[in-house]
């Protein structure tokens, strides 16, 4: 999902850039502020454990292989602050090292992937562990956490291609979203046979310490929200859904 | 070792007008490069900058082959992307400009990767005001991951000479086991490379 460059315009190229900017900023301070000190080298050994679990194919079918993504994963065992430092510094290696997304669609990586993927992955794996406790409902909610992160990044990757005009919307979003909603299926059954193998080795989330940060919620949130306003929503259908249109059938709406 | 080593750090070490230049400037450049590359869809512009990256890379006397097998090995995500524009009026025409405009931006990217060690780009990065908290964990992060990626293959390498079945469900399974054998791992390095550094004085 690494967009490359040439492919983002100059307007959603700096808006991505500024958004995530914000969110890296904010990540950075509440660790500062609030992760004891032996979190750094954490982090750092995080980020190269993400970027080579994710070089660990496993076979599909018909001879094409899944890799791990990871934000997900690191957000349960870290806690939403670290991940965002700790896959930013992903894409960052990738994109300086290896050339693999380009250096003016960085924004957009650490957006997609970083902010949307793995903050918004980590707020529904919060949400429904309220709802589901123990064990299992730990695995069930990092199961649909991961499978909603992935089509969370591939709807937002979408919209940037379609704002800056380099696919349409049309094509581009079931495409992107289609394609996503069966890879997140083998993120969601592989991220969770990880946390499962490490509950089984007794490694509780947050044992690193890390699990202090989660303040930044809701500046994620804002940050993701407003990214999504930006790319997503010019592209909301201008028609009414089937409940207004019912409505004005039955002259029940809106004078 | 593995493939990584082989296709980055050593290219660093050779020496030649491009491999001195400092790594601040050379990232500006690089930035530079893309942008234009970015403003002017014109394939004059993207000609006359793949033109000044062949001579930089000649310059650096990279191994045309080395270019070569990184440019190819990456331009398939490239045309991926790309292909979604097909679907759009007159797509064929902006794929093209696409694949030409990314292939240049690669090609940039590439060769400032292969002459610049990467510590030089973080002390850059850093002093252009990258907070000092991101550049530890990027430098951490650069000096773990050949220590890392040996560690998964070790790991692979006896996975695969002590099981005989070939299932996918068991093949999904060990995999998980690896990753999550290595974060056990990573995260207990991490302990003791916090101990060393406080050791050596990191505060």
């Amino acid at each position: 999902m690494h967009i490359p460059d040439g492919f983002l315009d100059a307007k959603t190229a700096l808006a991505t850039a500024g958004l995530s900017a914000a969110g890296l900023g904010t990540a950075l301070r509440q660790a500062r502020l609030h992760m004891p000190r032996r979190s750094v080298p954490m982090m750092g050994l995080a980020a190269a454990f993400v970027f080579v679990a994710q070089m660990l194919n496993f076979p599909v079918a018909a001879g094409t292989s899944g890799h791990l993504v990871g934000a997900v994963l690191v957000a349960v065992l870290l806690g939403p602050a670290a991940a965002v430092i700790v896959i930013s510094a992903v894409l960052i290696v990738q994109c300086l090292l290896f050339a693999d997304g380009g250096l003016s669609a960085l924004g957009a990586n650490i957006f997609n992937m970083a902010l949307a993927g793995s903050v918004s992955g980590y707020a529904v794996y919060a949400a429904l562990r309220r709802v589901f406790p123990g064990p299992r409902g730990r695995l069930a909610a990092v199961a649909f956490a991961s499978w909603c992160a992935t089509v969370l990044a591939a709807v937002c990757c979408a919209g940037e291609l379609a704002w800056s005009g380099t696919a349409p919307w049309a094509a581009v979003m079931p495409a992107m979203t289609g394609v996503h909603m069966l890879i997140g299926l083998g993120e969601a059954v592989i991220t969770t046979m990880v946390v499962a193998a490490l509950d089984r080795a007794g490694f509780a989330d947050g044992q690193a310490g890390l699990s202090a940060g989660r303040g930044g919620l809701l500046v994620y949130g804002v940050l993701v929200a407003l990214g999504l306003a930006l790319f997503v929503r010019p592209f909301a259908s201008p028609w009414p859904d089937g409940l207004e249109k019912t409505a004005a059938a039955l002259g029940l709406g809106p004078r | 070792m593995s493939l990584l080593h082989g296709l980055l750090e050593h290219h660093c070490r050779v020496d030649s007008p491009v491999h001195r230049l400092a790594a601040g400037p050379k990232l500006a450049a690089g930035l530079c490069v893309v942008v234009a590359a970015l403003v002017f869809p014109y394939a004059k512009v993207w000609l006359a900058l793949t033109a000044l990256l062949l001579l930089a890379a000649g310059l650096a006397r990279l191994p045309w082959g080395f270019l070569t097998k990184r440019l190819l090995f990456l331009e398939p995500f490239v045309l991926g992307v790309a292909a979604l524009s097909l679907l759009r009026p007159h797509g064929a025409a902006v794929f093209a400009s696409l694949v030409a405009k990314s292939s240049v931006c690669l090609l940039a990217m590439i060769l400032l990767s292969a002459t610049t060690p990467f510590a030089d780009i973080l002390a850059a990065l850093g002093r252009a005001g990258l907070p000092s908290l991101m550049v530890t964990v990027l430098a951490l992060m650069h000096r773990y991951l050949f220590v890392l990626l040996d560690e998964s293959e070790r790991m692979s390498l006896a996975r695969s000479s002590r099981t005989f079945s070939r299932g996918r469900a068991r093949s999904w399974r060990s995999t998980a086991d690896i990753a999550g054998g290595l974060f056990v791992r990573s995260s207990l390095r991490a302990e003791r490379v916090y101990d060393a550094m406080c050791a050596r004085g990191w505060r």
